[in-house]
């Protein structure tokens, strides 16, 4: 190896700016948020038969109930892309309205979701009523708990963004936001494919 | 000594925690309980007495400063392995005596929590804060850099991990703790089989402890990737940086397994749910399973950063770069992936086929091919060096041994049907044990003495240093043999008494052997004292051993700012690289250096985290709602915090410089 | 030379790229067309009870969820092998392989034991027995 002949060290003749080490930083956090689904995925995958004698996809899934979630879902990513577009054009209250629109989609998502659970529980199939159950409320919840605290965030930015504009800090928060906003979109897709619609067939 | 547990009830205000709870009936830990007051209340006056509260605030407890921090964390792991060996003697002195019809002295309740808390104690807060303080501490200056990636971060993973800690700690005197063994498999370890809030401790600890770990990785993994000086390829970093990338990444890919876990558990615990009960479809199996797809690779988290240390220590002490540079980062790689397709050989008496068995036997074996790379590289960088034999290079040579051993006998656990044999026996306890301490403890014990005048100025006593290793290195073979030997006439684990009083023998060698060890880590800690003591007559500089790596071109102890420069590196070994060029600081022109804020945000939220968790673990529902939403609170109106860096001012930095040049 | 070769520079681009790139309508349209239609095939197909052999429109519905992440992962996350030096490419296959682990080695090994130690045919023969005793019995 030459690289003892070319190794050398010097001062740097101007201050390092190291790039923003977020993006990375977060997109390396949802891969492992993404591990966590695969973890309940394949617990709903192994326990999924697990009916215990008590109701099956068959009589609890509704696919045109499950339809509206997704596009509503579907078109909260669509709404966040346009907000960031705004937001690449200096455009704060533009950024807003969309990132509004977003939140009342992913709200209604929620909505949703929660009036199937109340639903099911109410109806005697609740978590604790088999393992199929079990794993899916937790693999479903455990997404809905993403999109709800991504409500939260959602809201505290856009306080944020009205009080200091798109700032340097806000936009970079921001695009931290749009790739968690997709990343639970992407989840998504393996919900109402592997969870509802197969087992449905 | 009272067995039952008090009655469950359950009121609106304090849940299920009543006064029946406090064991004031067992002599043990009234006693224990009395010390730790004691020593509490002795530490606590002299603290005020020499006024050093504010200090401690301002230096310590809010400092995002990543040499703080790790030091912090090797703190931590220093006082859990007091905790933590207290057990081990316990269960030494129980095995010892517990023969042929007599009960010993730990009752089978207490005992149960001895060798659980002894197993989760060890891996999670000992071993886990030391690797992770020391590659907090070491990594950012071997890259150049001035802290980690999101300083803030790291102070907040670090005092998750105290939460945890401390939880389990509360255990000791407020309730009780698991009876389950480390990893809690169910159904024993389910609301049906594990009743008070023992399990619940152990679950809410490691849940809190885990968020710690997983930020703390994402953090190093992001300062790798974008904090290092310019100039420096991946393929140029230090060893020991590359193993923290490689432990760091593991990390993040297996700790989330653990979290997603343990949350089942505590689902199937708290609301009925049924993911590993043995009705209603549950499968314990699935816990079993899962819970190894983490455990593996957490073996893994463990050792590769000691490999790390291994190299920078090799390569120092024998005054050559390390040999085979590159075999060394693919087969940390290698083991990496590896490590994630041999779980199943922690189970392979529970139910699965040959051909699974088989499948995973092989992957486990192939697993010893890398490893083995390693050691020869070692080896080869020690042939024709010239060798010194300080206390560092002690316990390297001390692991070399130890460690190659433990990872024989491993590759014969890997063969499934000897496995069959030795399932669950004293064989594997030793063969861990074996590698853990000949290869983590061994490592903590290196890189302590081998960074220790670096993080403080001054160098560790040697005769304390040696006397410290030959007792860990003999009192380990007294230890663990006898218990190879055990395993191999069939004794399983966390055994309570036994009929067979030719086994006793072998109990009390083993437990001399802890005696030995007992008296290796009293060593250390009389070497902390005098090299204190002494730190004057022992002052050192930057690079008091001849060191290769950039950390040594700081000052000892390095500046908060680590370099008063930025510098632009090329090729590897940077630091041999400035001394080969005769590279001396410049003495002016210093620019004001960017640095982030200390806070108390991460001590803050980590402190109501905690009562969050013993709320969950009493069923004190509206101190959890409470504390819940205060965590919430606190976390979103720190995001309205955007000043969060300073400059420090040139005068500063030039002040800092001509005093340490002095030194 | 090693494999890597970025440079200070590069990371001032990729800087600008990291923070300013979040696509143009063009994909976002693109991608939300790809999208809708990968959403409407399966929902489609189960909805309208398709007579078709079960594996296959299994095959077909996990298929069409596969591609429609890899569109959303391009054209709304813009994950791409140049972003970071290629580490968010690097860790994003390092996540879908522990995935194929997780999934595909839980289930193969849960299956393997269910096999093992519950063997369906048998149970069904213990469950027959049973019934059989008690309506001897009853």
């Amino acid at each position: 190896m030459s690289h003892s002949q070319t190794a050398s060290v010097r001062v740097a003749e101007h201050e390092v700016h190291h790039a923003s080490p977020t993006p990375i930083g977060f997109w390396i956090y949802l891969m492992s948020d993404c591990i966590i689904f695969g973890a309940l995925f394949a617990t709903y995958a192994v326990l999924g038969g697990g009916f215990a004698g008590g109701p099956g996809p068959k009589d609890l899934f509704e696919p045109g109930f499950v339809a509206i979630e997704t596009a509503l879902l579907l078109f909260s990513s669509i709404t966040f892309g346009l907000a960031m577009l705004q937001a690449g054009k200096g455009k704060r209250d533009g950024t807003m309205m969309w990132l509004m629109v977003t939140g009342l989609l992913g709200a209604g998502f929620i909505a949703m979701e929660l009036y199937e659970f109340r639903h099911l529980i109410h109806i005697g199939a609740g978590p604790d009523r088999s393992a199929f159950l079990s794993s899916f409320f937790a693999l479903v919840g455990t997404h809905g708990l993403h999109v709800t605290g991504g409500l939260i965030w959602l809201v505290t930015l856009l306080t944020q963004i009205k009080a200091h504009g798109l700032t340097t800090a806000n936009m970079r928060r921001l695009g931290t936001l749009s790739v968690f906003w997709h990343f639970l979109d992407l989840i998504w897709i393996g919900v109402f494919s592997f969870v509802y619609l197969v087992r449905l067939i | 000594m009272a067995n039952a547990q008090p009655a469950e009830t359950f009121s609106p205000i304090f849940g299920r925690l009543t006064f029946e709870w406090i064991p004031v009936h067992e002599p043990i830990l009234v006693a224990t309980f009395a010390g730790v007051a004691l020593g509490g209340l002795a530490v606590l006056a002299l603290m005020t007495y020499f006024k050093l509260w504010g200090p401690l605030w301002r230096d310590w407890v809010v400092s995002v400063d990543h040499k703080k921090i790790g030091i912090m964390y090797m703190v931590l792991g220093f006082v859990m392995m007091i905790r933590g060996f207290a057990d081990a003697l316990m269960m030494r002195a129980q095995q010892a005596m517990a023969a042929g019809g007599s009960e010993g002295w730990l009752p089978p309740h207490h005992y149960d929590q001895v060798f659980t808390a002894h197993g989760v104690i060890m891996i999670f807060f000992v071993a886990m804060p030391f690797v992770t303080g020391i590659m907090n501490y070491v990594m950012p200056m071997q890259i150049g850099a001035r802290d980690v990636a999101f300083p803030f971060l790291n102070n907040f993973s670090f005092w998750m991990t105290v939460s945890g800690a401390l939880l389990v700690n509360i255990s000791l005197f407020i309730g009780e703790f698991a009876r389950v063994g480390w990893l809690a498999f169910p159904p024993l370890s389910g609301s049906s089989y594990s009743t008070g809030p023992g399990m619940d401790y152990y679950l809410w600890a490691l849940q809190i402890a885990g968020v710690g770990t997983t930020l703390s990785g994402i953090n190093l993994i992001a300062t790798v990737l974008k904090m290092r000086a310019p100039g420096m390829k991946l393929m140029d970093m230090p060893i020991f940086t590359w193993t923290a990338l490689i432990t760091n990444v593991l990390i993040v890919a297996a700790f989330p397994v653990l979290t997603a876990t343990l949350a089942l558990l505590t689902l199937d615990r708290y609301a009925d749910f049924h993911f590993f009960t043995n009705d209603f479809g549950g499968n314990a199996m699935m816990y079993i399973n899962l819970i190894w797809i983490w455990g593996h690779p957490e073996v893994y988290i463990l050792i590769i950063p000691c490999f790390g240390v291994f190299s920078e220590i090799v390569s120092t002490f024998s005054r050559k770069p390390i040999f085979g540079y590159k075999t060394m980062v693919w087969a940390t790689a290698c083991i990496m992936v590896l490590s994630f397709v041999v779980w199943l050989h922690h189970f392979f008496t529970m139910g699965s086929g040959a051909n699974v068995n088989t499948f995973f036997g092989i992957t486990t074996m192939i697993i010893a091919v890398p490893t083995g790379v390693k050691i020869f590289n070692w080896l080869f960088t020690m042939y024709k060096g010239s060798v010194r034999l300080e206390v560092p290079m002690l316990w390297t040579i001390g692991f070399l041994v130890t460690f190659t051993i433990g990872g024989m006998t491993g590759v014969l656990l890997a063969v499934p049907p000897v496995d069959f044999q030795l399932h669950n026996t004293l064989f594997l306890i030793a063969h861990f044990h074996n590698v853990i301490i000949g290869g983590v403890v061994f490592a903590v014990y290196a890189a302590v003495s081998y960074w220790w005048p670096k993080a403080f100025g001054f160098q560790m006593s040697d005769k304390w240093g040696k006397r410290s290793f030959w007792f860990w290195f003999i009192g380990f073979y007294v230890a663990f043999m006898p218990l190879y030997a055990l395993g191999l006439m069939g004794v399983t684990r966390r055994m309570n008494s036994y009929v067979d009083a030719g086994w006793q023998p072998y109990f009390i060698v083993a437990a001399i052997g802890a005696v030995l060890i007992l008296m290796g880590i009293l060593c250390t800690f009389m070497n902390f004292y005098v090299s204190i003591r002494d730190r004057k007559q022992n002052r050192v500089g930057g690079d008091p051993w001849d060191a290769r790596t950039l950390e040594w071109a700081t000052q000892s102890p390095p500046a908060a700012y680590n370099f008063p420069f930025d510098l632009e590196v090329k090729g590897r070994e940077a630091f041999w690289t400035m001394k080969q060029q005769g590279f001396k600081w410049p003495t002016e022109n210093y620019k004001p250096i960017h640095m982030p804020k200390g806070t108390a945000t991460g001590v803050v939220l980590s402190a109501i985290a905690m009562i969050f968790g013993f709320a969950m673990v009493w069923y004190i529902w509206w101190l959890a709602i409470l504390s819940f939403a205060a965590m919430v609170g606190i976390g979103i109106a720190h995001t309205f915090n955007y000043k969060r860096d300073y400059y420090i001012p040139v005068d500063e930095v030039a002040a800092t410089e001509a005093k340490g040049a002095a030194v | 030379m090693s494999a890597d070769t970025h440079s200070h520079h590069d990371d001032h681009h990729d800087d600008h790229h990291g923070d300013h790139d979040h696509g143009t309508m063009g994909q976002l349209m693109i991608g939300f067309a790809l999208a809708a239609i990968l959403t409407i095939i399966p929902f489609g197909l189960v909805m309208a009870e398709v007579e078709m052999d079960r594996t296959t429109l299994v095959g077909i519905i996990m298929g069409l969820g596969a591609v429609q992440i890899v569109v959303h992962l391009k054209f709304f996350l813009h994950l791409s092998t140049k972003s970071e030096e290629g580490s968010t490419f690097m860790s994003t296959m390092l996540a879908v392989i522990i995935l194929v682990i997780v999934l595909a080695g839980s289930l193969w090994v849960m299956h393997n034991m269910n096999e093992n130690m519950m063997p369906e045919h048998e149970m069904d023969q213990m469950i027959e027995e049973m019934q059989s005793l008690q309506s001897q019995q009853g």
